[in-house]
């Protein structure tokens, strides 16, 4: 949207994202009046929607581009547009509202940021702006290399899933490559359906090229030539940027028939799910994709080898496939050079609930729960001590205090009986009560369930029953022990995820805060 | 985009158009509830004859998943965060003076037929709660008075 009238100045361009969580704050309105006053004023402005930097508190997010950089303004109202061209906002001029430099803001500096290396800087459905910031670097190398020798980065990266499982995808990817088939599918899952995650969403609103490119080079590396985003029905502002996306990179000859030349082909479609948190589960993801009931599959054979209409299926996570880009651009060992232990690269963290900065932190694995939220989060928001986090989503375990000196790590968090998930966090301050979030867990559960197995099916109701007679103090210790008996059940017991890590977040409430179900408090913790 | 005397020529015209996709179904089920509103039941019988399907598969499919609707919903649709990032951040409450100041429990209409509730799992505007969304549209930090303020601006577009 650039606004015509010239009035002897310069071009300035302004940022107002476009970003839903943006959006939900009013960044529509804001935008909008830029636009009224610089037309108003006779300036020349451009007027760029980028998606988010990630620094939610502080949105809407205006920026102005200088000579010195990025200047930041936040939180804009409509109200405090006139005043900002008042205070000559265009040239960076001072404003109560005024943010300084924005990568200088010590939450966005102390980022590594891999994945998001463009989310919040870039116009997320400009082609042009994506090739002239490294975007399609990755593919242009991956088109001159043999697919084996892709997959072979892809290993060397040690990028595991990051839609919670953390199967290494160079693996997945090698048996996709290895298994005989006609016809080969790359689907991505975009049904991040998990409570405080949000780092899909980021991406695919504010730079989904750079998901369509490792689709494109997934599909290069293993035979693939058709790829599906199955996109939750919640997100219709990354359903748009997406495929406004894919209709530039069609037109860029970035996908089609003969990517850049080479002959090879890669055909993308958005598919939309329809508000079933169980169809994150990849096995009933295909399902919906193929036209019927998420009902999950039975395992094996895994969707590698039979997957989408019966055929070898790469089947990731939006930010496993967003960050093949980078590693086919600078090199798997780059991308491996950060991180811990056997978590290698970098984690887009999602800091959510009661925190006083929320947003996105990518960081190597290895920092600490307690850095991300103290430090980057700020502490409650509430101002109260924070009492539990859930980290993972809403089957993921909550963790006490005690805990927060644990690294963001996968394997540090198994050793907790805990998962990083997604990694989304979500801070609770003192005033909540373990026992209903357990409760919230079982009936989250009973709502979700896909019903095809028992244990989840049955069990998730019989939970919420049981813990609602330890709430009402009835044969508590009995129905504790009750309680433990189920969860065992469901554990062991559950044909997927749903089922089977239910007894997460429910258990880990009870060993932790056995306080708030009417049992004895833990000395440690006491 | 609620029709309440609808026209089996616009749902055939869907289905026309997109039976032949791999997987159409949940095509065709938004397309049709994105046209009409909801998925009228007697849309399931075309739906089952063009995909060479049972109607009980079809009737399955629609009552899997928790978008799909078998009656009118309201003019715009209310849907309110249930999730921990919401929870955390007081919607409860929120839920609550929903439910109270429209009238209506989830899965109702408010009686004037301007608004439908549903609840929701998560609309990924954790690092905003609470959050609702109505219609395509999203608004976070969303306090009691900030909900009223937001369904009087969308009652008030309705003219």
């Amino acid at each position: 949207m650039r606004l015509l009238r010239k009035c002897g100045g310069i071009m300035v361009k302004v940022y107002v994202p476009c970003d839903s969580c943006a959006l939900s704050l009013g960044s529509e309105s804001v935008a909008r009046e830029v636009s009224r006053v610089a037309g108003q004023r006779g300036l020349d402005v451009t007027l760029v929607r980028n998606g988010s930097r990630g620094l939610y508190w502080l949105e809407p997010l205006v920026e102005v581009e200088t000579p010195e950089g990025r200047i930041a303004f936040g939180p804009v109202t409509v109200k405090d547009v006139e005043s900002l061209f008042d205070q000559g906002f265009l040239s960076g001029g001072q404003h109560p509202l005024s943010l300084g430099l924005t990568e200088e803001i010590p939450f966005l500096k102390k980022q590594e940021r891999l994945t998001f290396a463009r989310v919040g800087i870039t116009d997320p459905v400009s082609l042009e702006d994506y090739l002239a910031h490294e975007g399609y670097q990755g593919l242009r190398n991956a088109l001159a290399m043999a697919p084996e020798k892709i997959v072979d980065e892809v290993t060397e990266s040690g990028l595991r899933g990051r839609g919670g499982a953390a199967f290494p995808t160079g693996i997945k990817w090698r048996t996709v490559l290895g298994a005989e088939g006609d016809q080969k599918y790359i689907v991505c899952n975009a049904d991040e359906g998990d409570s405080g995650t949000f780092s899909d969403r980021m991406i695919m609103e504010g730079d989904p090229f750079v998901l369509i490119e490792g689709m494109t080079i997934a599909g290069l590396a293993v035979g693939a030539t058709r790829g599906y985003i199955y996109l939750r029905f919640e997100y219709p502002y990354a359903e748009k940027n997406l495929n406004a996306a894919i209709k530039a990179a069609e037109a860029g000859g970035f996908l089609g028939d003969n990517i850049q030349g080479s002959g090879k082909a890669f055909h993308l479609e958005v598919r939309l799910g329809a508000g079933a948190y169980v169809c994150g589960e990849e096995t009933s993801l295909l399902e919906s994709l193929e036209g019927r009931r998420g009902l999950v599959r039975f395992k094996p054979p895994l969707p590698a080898i039979k997957g989408l209409f019966g055929k070898p299926t790469v089947i990731n996570n939006v930010i496993s496939l967003a960050s093949v880009p980078i590693i086919l651009a600078r090199g798997g060992s780059f991308y491996k050079d950060f991180g811990m232990g056997r978590s290698r690269g970098t984690l887009p963290i999602q800091l959510a609930g009661n925190l006083k900065r929320t947003g996105l932190v990518e960081r190597a694995f290895g920092v600490t729960l307690r850095e991300i939220l103290y430090d980057y989060g700020g502490g409650s928001q509430s101002g109260r001590p924070i009492k539990a986090v859930q980290v993972g989503g809403p089957l993921g375990a909550y963790l006490p205090e005690s805990q927060f000196d644990t690294p963001l790590d996968y394997e540090a968090f198994a050793a907790l009986w805990a998962v990083l998930g997604h990694g989304g966090i979500v801070a609770f301050d003192d005033a909540v009560d373990m026992s209903k979030m357990a409760r919230y867990g079982m009936e989250f559960c009973a709502v979700e369930s896909c019903g095809k197995c028992t244990p989840c099916r049955i069990g998730s109701t019989r939970g919420v029953e049981v813990i609602d007679h330890i709430r009402e103090g009835t044969n508590v210790s009995e129905n504790l022990k009750l309680l433990r008996d189920l969860s065992d059940t469901m554990l062991a017991g559950s044909l997927c995820a749903l089922g089977g890590m239910t007894p997460y977040p429910v258990l880990s409430a009870l060993n932790h805060f056995p306080e708030d179900f009417g049992a004895p408090a833990n000395k440690a913790s006491a | 985009m609620k029709h309440d005397d609808w026209d089996s020529k616009d749902i055939e015209a869907v289905i026309g158009a997109l039976k032949d996709k791999p997987g159409a179904l949940l095509p065709i089920l938004h397309a049709i509830q994105d046209q009409q509103g909801y998925v009228p039941p007697e849309s399931v019988p075309m739906i089952a004859d063009a995909l060479n399907l049972t109607r009980a598969e079809v009737h399955g499919v629609i009552t899997f998943y928790h978008y799909f609707r078998q009656t009118p919903p309201g003019r715009k649709t209310i849907r309110v965060c249930r999730a921990e990032s919401c929870q955390a951040m007081g919607s409860d409450a929120l839920e609550a003076h929903a439910k109270a100041s429209l009238g209506i429990d989830y899965h109702e209409n408010t009686t004037d037929g301007e608004f439908s509730l549903e609840p929701v799992y998560c609309l990924g505007n954790c690092a905003c709660s609470p959050a609702i969304m109505i219609e395509k549209e999203v608004f976070g930090r969303v306090t009691p008075e900030r909900f009223d303020a937001i369904v009087e601006e969308v009652r008030g577009n309705h003219g």
